[in-house]
């Protein structure tokens, strides 16, 4: 089991293998497909983005809302592949991790290499059980997205299993 | 004499649906997952069907939804032709309107997601309510009415398929495009599956018919044993590919297959592929 704490250096990166088995605490930030496409668009119109994105993990996830006195609603992770034509540029800014379900293309998995950075997977579809490791959320940007806005989570002990690594190997047979 | 049901009692058992169907995964797909985690040989895909029943249980005890992603609310409405349906102070007002108010009070009261925008391509707004629902009404005889919601998640409507073959494919060419669909889902439609299939019909009815299988309970066979055996052949062939819990490999990619069928034209052979993640959520009530 290895401990991540963002924000990530490449060298901690760069040490992560397909199947290893993660436990991240701290900060996070959520992002999904709009979300994707303004950070994308922020960058090429040499804009500021809403949070640091060196060294920092993106999670795939939309939530359900959260009830009163609650942090958060169900939190799994949504589909990576649709973050595929996005994610080179972001890793290129000095994104060190995604977090999400599913395969990556081999343009994200090129820059991953080139750049290094990772691909962690959670369990799709286990919302309810990963919202348990969230311990606060807060919308930092584009409210107006919904359940798609960026979050800044905290996180505690958050489990993950690294997917794809930053030297081209895969927990996918594929 | 027609029998007269009040058009509040349907916003209100929508409403009940739309709630219950995102918190308590039905008892088919449970004991389904027991007992594929009592069979996998691979010990990483039973921790992850371990870790799927543990969420049914922490989504059941403390009221959080199975899955974020809380779907589109697809409702099927069989109605009696002997019902009325009456609004009061509301001329005009259909089971149309009934369910989407249901399906709006459920999302707001039930803390669900809302994840529909208003159009496609242009700006994709949210509406904010996650209606307007997919309603599929159909008349029966009699005079009750059925409500079946099914909180259907993206991830896995996305790798659906269609595709209409000559009428003179046979079942292996038709059996092998479908295992091909659902390799082609894998890990990111989340497994494992149900494969719900329509065969027959056209265009539009044999996306519906796959659609519908999704209803049946994970252990009933079709009623034509040719059918019940391309079943049993494609969850084999299926279970074959490796696939497993969440594509990390194992026996489990799919939880079972189910085939609906309907006549189709001597020119046709239509066949769609509805893939259904493991958070297989709909309920159905009877008024």
């Amino acid at each position: 089991m290895t401990k991540l704490i963002p924000p990530l250096t490449e060298d901690v990166v760069r040490q992560l293998k397909a199947g290893d088995e993660v436990e991240i605490s701290g900060v996070i930030y959520t992002a999904r497909d709009m979300a994707h496409r303004r950070l994308c668009q922020a960058i090429r119109d040499s804009q500021a983005l809403p949070f640091d994105i060196k060294g920092a993990i993106i999670y795939f996830m939309a939530p359900t809302p959260a009830r009163p006195g609650k942090v958060i609603g169900a939190a799994g992770s949504t589909t990576s592949s649709r973050m595929d034509e996005f994610s080179p540029v972001l890793i290129e800014a000095g994104l060190r991790a995604m977090m999400g379900k599913g395969y990556r293309n081999q343009a994200v998995r090129d820059s991953m290499k080139k750049f290094g950075a990772v691909h962690l997977f959670t369990i799709g579809g286990a919302g309810a059980l990963i919202s348990k490791f969230i311990v606060k959320s807060e919308v930092i940007a584009y409210d107006d997205l919904g359940t798609e806005a960026i979050r800044r989570l905290e996180v505690v002990n958050f489990p993950a299993i690294v997917a794809y690594d930053a030297a081209s190997r895969s927990i996918y047979n594929k | 004499m027609a029998r007269t049901i009040d058009y509040q009692k349907i916003v209100e058992a929508v409403k009940s649906l739309c709630i219950d169907a995102c918190y308590e995964l039905p008892h088919d797909v449970l004991d389904a997952l027991t007992e594929a985690a009592k069979k996998e040989s691979n010990s990483r895909a039973a921790k992850i069907l371990k870790s799927l029943i543990e969420n049914a249980r922490i989504a059941a005890d403390e009221q959080i939804p199975l899955c974020q992603d809380t779907g589109l609310a697809v409702v099927f409405a069989e109605i009696g032709s002997e019902c009325l349906i009456k609004s009061t102070g509301s001329a005009g007002r259909t089971i149309y309107d009934a369910i989407n108010d249901g399906v709006k009070a459920g999302y707001k009261d039930g803390y669900l997601r809302n994840s529909v925008v208003a159009e496609p391509l242009q700006k994709r707004k949210n509406t904010g309510t996650n209606t307007p629902a997919i309603i599929h009404c159909t008349i029966t005889g009699g005079d009750k009415l059925k409500l079946t919601v099914m909180a259907k998640g993206g991830g896995c409507e996305n790798k659906s398929q269609f595709k209409i073959f000559n009428p003179t494919a046979g079942r292996k060419q038709v059996i092998d495009w479908i295992v091909d669909v659902v390799k082609n889902a894998g890990a990111d439609a989340c497994p494992p599956f149900i494969a719900g299939v329509g065969l027959g019909g056209n265009f539009e009815t044999s996306c519906l018919l796959a659609k519908k299988a999704l209803l049946r309970n994970l252990n009933e066979k079709n009623s034509d044993p040719f059918y019940a055996e391309m079943e049993k052949d494609l969850l084999s062939a299926i279970n074959s590919l490796g696939i497993g819990p969440q594509g990390l490999g194992g026996d489990t990619t799919a939880l079972a297959c189910l085939i609906e069928t309907a006549p189709c034209h001597i020119a046709s052979l239509p066949v769609a592929v509805n893939i259904e993640c493991h958070s297989h959520r709909h309920k159905s009530v009877v008024i």
